[in-house]
């Protein structure tokens, strides 16, 4: 039965006005009205321009050269401007806060409607509408700081959609959230497409995340061209992801590993559907019985203690009542837990940059409760999520070297500790470069270096790997890996990623509402359903394929999974 | 966290009546008695206004605690103000009055009735508009008041410019906060126990990633609004206007009477000065 796309580009070029290639080369797309795409790709491939043409961001605000042929629900792009394509497309942008315009959720709600100077009675009533339709009546005086991240995304969409667009474009939707509201998000999402027949694409390398519902098709992008563009289920089925560096859902991985033929599995995107049989389980029985034991540390030692913390911001509840925690000298830890916890209070404690009402904090035998800010830092190093709230200089080698300036250390000790430094982080070679060429993941390895340089023993990262994808994240998480194994530095990283979690972490800590709900190894949390759910985590779609295929020792199989999916990184970089 | 006093007003606040008052009006009422009690020295007049703001003030059920350091500063800057009059102008009164009843001294630093008396006259100018600023700043939503200015045709990309900078003020404070904190971690040292010049040049650490991260976000947030149609109109609605009330209009009515009034004394004093010594 044919449909007249709802989205049909032919042949379409475009390239920035200040780069020599074109970013998107000869592209053909068709999709349907109501269907649901996911649009993914490597970092740089072009997904975004992807998104900011079809919303009209391009070439309105960044002017390149455009050719080829695209029509939006039947309009030509010669009559589409930023303005009318609005009513076409509407965009979910990236970052919850840039995204949360007005002083209230019923103003952000009501922002586009305001703009096109609609009757006020009508705006209150649409707002007190959407608000239903999303289930956040109590919410609309809140203002944004108040909302967690999963509040703020669903503002965003009541914001879209109260236009009544037929197209929903949201970029890289599960960025900021915790794994059990990215999911949430994701559901919601499907449902109101399927309410109000919805065209959505959704733009993320979250692979398995986003397709926790179901999708119509992937489509993925590199350097600009279609290399897939299919079923999910043939998607999966391929190697597209993987040899792309594109993270495929983990139980794909495994069934393929394990050497079972995927080509002849339905529903490949959906584990619940898949059905295996008595062959395929006794090759995966076989093939994890085989996978070698993850080696044990040996006695744990203690380096980092806090002893009965208690913490809260004047006139407002307590956070931390009496808290304890403890951070073995060496190992790789996880804080995890949902947003608005304390997560980032914990570590603000730690660092010094908040003082408890009471308590202790220990570094192996010496207190720091006296230690200023900056004499922590010495002996611990805290890395920001954005490395442009953190870079002060235009020049690579003098970022890493002023914490040692305002030490007053001596010339000769300064250059001699940047250079050691700047070869263990493989920044030598940039040394005499301008920050500004870096990519993103070369500056964040600039603060951690400018970080590292003063020698401390535990090494604080927010969010890591945010917003990379699985290439640029393996060389960020072995290049943190190495810095603990060569440097001996004790590492703790806050995050909302489970498989870094399972994957490289040692130890997990879980907080949850100022309370340490564990602290174990990331297998035996994840296969606690109840410190899952309780926590705001995911479950490992690999727990639920040992389930299947009744695989008991579920924790195990995770353990040597994970240790095996990180020796084939290494492998490939060899 | 800043604004917490906002969220937590309780429903008994939420109906004061000076709350339901339009931007518009709260407005109208401040630039116009502002304007016409700067020009009138008429004694009785500026007493009058002083009791029509208290009414506010009175209305605004404020917190001490909130506003004291406020008020302090005003107090502190008002007898600074008056202590600087008189130093430079003592005999202004004189002049202005005509006669000249000393009290104490002699020569050109001597202390007049007629000084005295213009002194209180501009001592009374601050005591009825800081409560009349106090009691609307404390009880009008920003978006109300862009709303309302607005409405007296200001264009409204510079009403909405308003309003989007008491948005994003929290997060540019927090953001402020961990840069700082950070930079101090880096060895940056800010307190006082650095020097001034070191204090001066230590900023730059902070200021370069607060400018390139804030340009980042003014980016993105333009692109959301631009998304939403943002300034594609002539006119914009404002889903925080409240239409004009009788109560609106009540005190509407009440501030032209009284401009009128202060235009009119004008005349039955022959200027703008109430002169009790003629």
């Amino acid at each position: 039965m044919p449909t007249t796309p709802i989205i049909s580009l032919k042949n379409v070029t475009f390239q920035y006005q200040n780069q020599s290639e074109p970013t998107l080369k000869n592209i053909d797309l068709q999709i349907k009205p109501g269907e649901k795409v996911l649009l993914t790709g490597p970092s740089g491939s072009g997904k975004s321009t992807l998104g900011n043409l079809l919303n009209g961001v391009i070439p309105e605000e960044f002017p390149g050269e455009l050719s080829g042929q695209l029509m939006i629900n039947g309009k030509n792009l010669a009559e589409l401007d930023l303005t009318a394509l609005s009513f076409e497309v509407g965009t979910v942008l990236q970052d919850p806060d840039a995204q949360f315009v007005a002083l209230t959720v019923a103003e952000d709600i009501a922002f586009a409607l305001e703009n096109d100077n609609r009757f006020v009675d009508e705006l209150h009533q649409r707002v007190q509408q959407w608000a239903e339709i999303l289930q956040m009546p109590d919410l609309l005086q809140q203002k944004p700081q108040e909302l967690s991240g999963g509040q703020k995304q669903r503002v965003a969409l009541a914001g879209v959609l109260i236009d009544d667009e037929p197209i929903l474009l949201l970029d890289e939707p599960l960025a900021n959230l915790d794994p059990a509201a990215g999911q949430g998000s994701m559901e919601l999402l499907d449902r109101l497409a399927q309410e109000r027949g919805l065209t959505v694409i959704v733009i993320d390398h979250r692979i398995e995340e986003a397709l926790h519902v179901p999708f119509d098709r992937i489509v993925v992008l590199k350097d600009g061209q279609f290399i897939a563009n299919d079923s999910p289920t043939h998607v999966l089925q391929s190697d597209v992801l993987l040899s792309n560096g594109l993270r495929e859902p983990l139980y794909v991985t495994a069934l393929k590993d394990a050497g079972v033929d995927v080509s002849g599995l339905d529903h490949l995107d959906k584990l619940a559907d898949i059905i295996l049989t008595p062959d395929d389980k006794s090759k995966l029985i076989n093939w994890q019985q085989r996978l070698p034991r993850v080696q044990v540390k040996e006695d744990p030692v203690p380096l980092l203690n806090g002893n009965g913390l208690t913490f809260g911001y004047p006139g407002q509840r307590m956070i931390f009542e009496n808290f304890n925690f403890s951070i073995n000298a060496g190992e790789m830890v996880a804080l995890v837990g949902q947003n608005g916890t304390g997560k980032t209070t914990l570590i603000n404690l730690i660092t010094g940059f908040l003082q408890p009402q009471s308590g202790h904090l220990t570094l192996g035998d010496r207190s720091l409760d006296s230690l200023s800010v900056k004499e922590r830092a010495e002996k611990i190093g805290y890395v920001l999520q954005d490395p442009n709230q953190m870079i002060s200089k235009t020049m690579v080698f003098d970022e890493v070297v002023l914490g040692l300036q305002l030490r007053g250390i001596s010339q000769e000790e300064q250059e001699q500790r940047a250079k050691r430094i700047l070869q263990v982080t493989g920044l030598y070679p940039f040394r005499n470069w301008p920050i500004s060429a870096l990519s993103f993941g070369q500056k964040k390895r600039v603060t951690i270096a400018a970080v590292l340089v003063l020698q401390p023993q535990v090494l604080i990262l927010d969010e890591p790997t945010a917003g990379q994808d699985l290439a640029h994240y393996a060389k960020m998480m072995d290049f943190l890996r190495k810095m603990n194994r060569q440097l001996d530095v004790t590492v703790l990283m806050v995050t909302h990623d489970m498989n870094l979690m399972m994957s490289y972490a040692d130890r997990t800590l879980v907080l949850d509402g100022g309370r340490l709900l564990a602290n174990s190894k990331p297998a035996e949390v994840l296969t606690d359903p109840a410190l899952v759910q309780q926590a705001h985590l995911s479950q490992l779609s690999l727990q639920k394929l040992a389930d299947k295929v009744g695989i008991a020792d579920a924790i195990t199989f995770a353990e040597k999974f994970s240790a095996y999916e990180r020796g084939k990184h290494d492998a490939r970089r060899v | 966290m800043p604004e917490e006093s906002e969220i937590t007003g309780n429903s008994s606040v939420e109906r004061l009546w000076i709350k339901r008052l339009s931007g518009t009006t709260k407005i109208v009422i401040l630039l116009g008695l502002s304007a016409i009690g700067m020009v009138s020295y008429d004694t009785f007049y500026l007493i009058l206004l002083t009791v029509f703001a208290f009414v506010f003030y009175h209305a605004a059920h404020l917190q001490w605690q909130k506003i004291r350091a406020l008020v302090y500063a005003v107090i502190g800057f008002t007898l600074l103000n008056l202590v600087l009059v008189y130093v430079f102008s003592p005999q202004y009164g004189t002049e202005i009055y005509g006669t000249s009843h000393v009290i104490l001294g002699r020569g050109f630093f001597a202390l007049t009735t007629e000084e005295l008396f213009y002194l209180l006259n501009m001592t009374l100018k601050y005591v009825f508009i800081v409560p009349l600023i106090l009691a609307f700043l404390f009880t009008t939503d920003p978006s109300e008041l862009a709303a309302g200015m607005n409405r007296l045709k200001i264009p409204y990309k510079i009403c909405y410019a308003v309003e989007l900078s008491l948005r994003y003020i929290p997060d540019f404070t927090r953001e402020f906060k961990q840069i700082s904190l950070a930079q101090q971690a880096r060895g940056l040292e800010i307190s006082k126990k650095a020097n001034l010049w070191q204090r001066i040049k230590g900023s730059s650490q902070i200021l370069v990633p607060l400018v390139f991260s804030s340009l980042d976000r003014i980016e993105v947030t333009t692109r959301a609004m631009r998304l939403r149609r943002f300034g594609t109109q002539k006119k914009r609605s404002w889903y925080m206007t409240h239409p004009l009330s009788k109560l609106d209009h009540f005190f509407i009515i009440i501030t032209i009477a009284l401009i009128f009034l202060g235009i009119w004394l004008f005349k039955v004093n022959g200027g703008r000065f109430y002169n009790p010594f003629v």
